[in-house]
């Protein structure tokens, strides 16, 4: 997917005035915010739970060659084929090729992360393959040629108004004004994808190590149909993905839904191992594994490697006060909110995003939900390290960062330049104490007026109590 | 090198501590679980009501047909479908049931099948497919109805792995837990019950 996270300021702007946006935005508290809080109590020990849940991404991290082993080893004494594909071109290619192997023309898709990273979709067109996502989210994304605005609820920026007009324009059917009835209408038009497609696309939520499976969480039901049906399976997920054993894998899931969608549990399960057996009435007769790495490999053993450990559950930015202003599409790439902030410019590279690890107020909501304790605001201000290491912040901010570190450096300095500014600000605030304008930060009058200080600092009030 | 050799060297420790990561593998040891459940039947039942899925108990195996009959017809739900072939033998045609045994297929609006066990954590079912007990009849039709031993109701997923690998060693091509009819959310964050599988979800505890 086109990277588009340079147009991030002008982009929150213009979400931030999107009325049906922000209505929208609105429900994420509800199902995402208020549902995760009322199951994750569930979970008694969730403070150790969370730990454990993090130790054993960190057991896989630590050693991910040798569990890649493990998984490439049994997956393959089980009829898959396991791909390596150490870019998004890699990937394509690899998918293509399956597909002209098998003589694929359609292929049906269940929702997948790493195919929107590689654009799979557009590669698979280009090669003369018909895709059509079943997931109901990127359906209707498909449909509309947009992309997703969340990790699990693709899209969740439309209402059902859009999504009514869009039916009725595209399936040529009475328009339906009913969210069950839209379902429906979803569900009819989508059962000869399932039935007619050669080949069924799925990312993989994990991969155990112990099995060789991959193990794929949904609701719909249409993970289970794209790889049941088709003759042809191909599984694409991250290298991170991952798990020893499938007591590790246990754990991880009672953390997974519920932090996600507010679920104890998906309505689906399904941990695929091999291709269809002897005797087997069903199931694919290829079952392929595309393993991307695309820069995953070397946040490994940086002070980075703790994101690696995402499950992709989307806490955080629901969670998230940027997030919830603006929504996933100003964030310009597949991942947004926090670990979209870390993970955008780590992946696809820290030049690309300069905002992103800066659309952040640090207040930690986003580490304290992490169900694998990603300590998602340090990596955030890692990032902002090095971005100013590496020189790529804008001037006017560097050489400001560098006349505040001067004047904190100088105590004296600082007091007289204090000294002036409140009592300048105090006389520019005028009766009301409130300032309209403030030079260099129209950011923050634009929106609203600056409390002017009240006409002494901090330290010269300490001075006179002490 | 190719991609495969490229990226594990990347990833690769010069030395990884082998015979500690295979201990782990082999004894799979347990995270942390839930408070043992004083009634695994009991736990079960009201996880799975709160999942959707509608239940009742049968004595004994014999009157499960008609059981399942009553269901549909209250319903005005289709009175044929498809059934596990590890179903065939049940006297489906004695109340009024026109079942097949065989994978199910689009037009099949009933798929009847067992479960390889419950899980009274989530009120979850564990379906394994295989030759007997094909994917498809739990997933195509619009009513699912599932028989389930209830002695066979274990409290954890670590429970069901646990007895997946004393029963069977290896998992078979597919396993799925089932929690529920299918349903989707996307639509302004409204679930709706019945997506691309069931609609409704039928359990039938009765001793197998």
């Amino acid at each position: 997917m086109r990277n588009a996270s340079f147009d991030f300021k002008r982009q929150v702007t213009v979400k931030l005035a999107d009325e049906r946006l922000q209505q929208a935005l609105s429900r994420l508290q509800s199902r995402f915010v208020e549902g995760r809080s009322a199951v994750i109590s569930e979970i008694h020990d969730l403070q150790e739970t969370r730990d454990a849940a993090a130790q054993i991404r960190d057991r896989v991290l630590n050693n991910l060659g040798h569990w890649l082993l493990e998984f490439e080893e049994r997956a393959t004494s089980r009829g898959a084929v396991v791909h390596w594909a150490e870019t998004v071109e890699d990937a394509n290619r690899i998918v293509a090729e399956i597909a002209a192997l098998h003589n694929v023309k359609t292929a049906a898709k269940s929702k997948s992360m790493v195919s929107e990273e590689c654009g799979l979709n557009e590669a698979l067109e280009k090669a003369g393959v018909e895709v059509v996502e079943t997931d109901l989210g990127e359906y209707i994304l498909q449909k509309a040629h947009e992309a997703p605005s969340h990790i699990v609820a693709p899209v969740v920026h439309k209402n059902k108004e859009e999504i009514s007009d869009l039916f009725e324009k595209v399936h040529g059917l009475p328009r339906k004004t009913g969210i069950a009835e839209l379902c429906r209408e979803a569900r009819e038009v989508l059962r000869p994808a399932f039935l007619n497609a050669d080949m069924g696309i799925s990312g993989a939520n994990f991969l155990i190590a112990e099995t060789g499976s991959a193990l794929i969480v949904t609701n719909e039901g249409n993970g289970r149909l794209v790889t049941t049906l088709p003759r042809v399976h191909v599984a694409i997920t991250g290298i991170e993905k991952v798990v020893p054993t499938l007591e590790d894998l246990s754990t991880l899931l009672r953390l997974l839904p519920r932090s996600a969608t507010g679920q104890s549990i998906t309505n689906y399960v399904s941990l695929l191992t091999g291709k269809r057996g002897e005797g087997d009435p069903e199931g694919p007769e290829h079952f392929h594994i595309v393993l991307l790495d695309n820069g995953r490999s070397s946040l490994l053993g940086t002070p980075m490697q703790e994101m690696l450990r995402c499950i992709r559950c989307g806490a955080c930015m629901n969670h998230c006060p940027v997030y919830q202003n603006i929504g996933g599409h100003a964030y310009g790439w597949v991942y947004p909110g926090p670990m979209g902030s870390i993970l955008t410019p780590l992946l696809d590279g820290i030049e690309k995003a300069p905002d992103l690890p800066n659309a952040s107020t640090l207040c930690g909501a986003c580490a304290v939900v992490c169900p694998v304790k990603i300590p998602l605001p340090d990596l955030l201000r890692k990032l902002r390290e090095k971005q100013l290491t590496l020189g790529i912040r804008p001037q006017r901010e560097t050489a400001l960062l560098k006349a505040w570190s001067w004047l904190a450096l100088h105590p004296r300095a600082y007091a007289l330049a204090t000294k002036i500014a409140v009592r300048a600000m105090n006389l520019m605030g005028g009766s009301k104490g409130l300032l309209h304008r403030l030079p260099g930060a129209s950011g923050w009058t634009d929106g609203r007026d600056f409390p002017a200080p009240e006409g002494k600092t901090f330290r010269e009030l300490y001075k006179e109590r002490s | 090198m190719n991609a495969r050799e490229k990226i594990l060297a990347r990833i690769s420790k010069a030395r990884p501590d082998e015979a500690a990561l295979r201990h782990h593998l082999e004894t799979h040891p347990r995270g942390p679980e839930p408070l043992a459940f004083d009634d695994l039947k009991k736990r079960f039942a009201e996880r799975a009501a709160k999942l959707s899925s509608d239940l009742i108990e049968a004595d004994q195996l014999g009157l499960v047909p008609g059981l399942i009959a009553e269901y549909l017809k209250q319903r005005a739900l289709p009175m044929k479908g498809v059934c596990w072939p590890a179903l065939a033998h049940l006297p489906w045609r004695n109340s009024g049931l026109e079942i097949e045994a065989r994978p199910a297929g689009n037009e099949d609006m009933v798929g009847i099948t067992g479960a390889f066990c419950a899980i009274a954590e989530t009120g979850t079912l564990l379906l394994l497919g295989g030759e007997k007990t094909p994917a498809s009849v739990s997933l195509l039709p619009e009513t699912h109805v599932a028989i389930v031993d209830p002695r066979r109701i274990v409290a954890t997923m670590e429970d069901a792995w646990d007895l997946l690998r004393r029963e069977f060693g290896a998992p078979p091509r597919t396993v799925n837990f089932i929690s529920g009819p299918s349903r989707t959310a996307d639509i302004e964050q409204t679930v709706t019950l019945g997506a691309h599988g069931p609609y409704r979800v039928l359990l039938v505890l009765t001793p197998l």
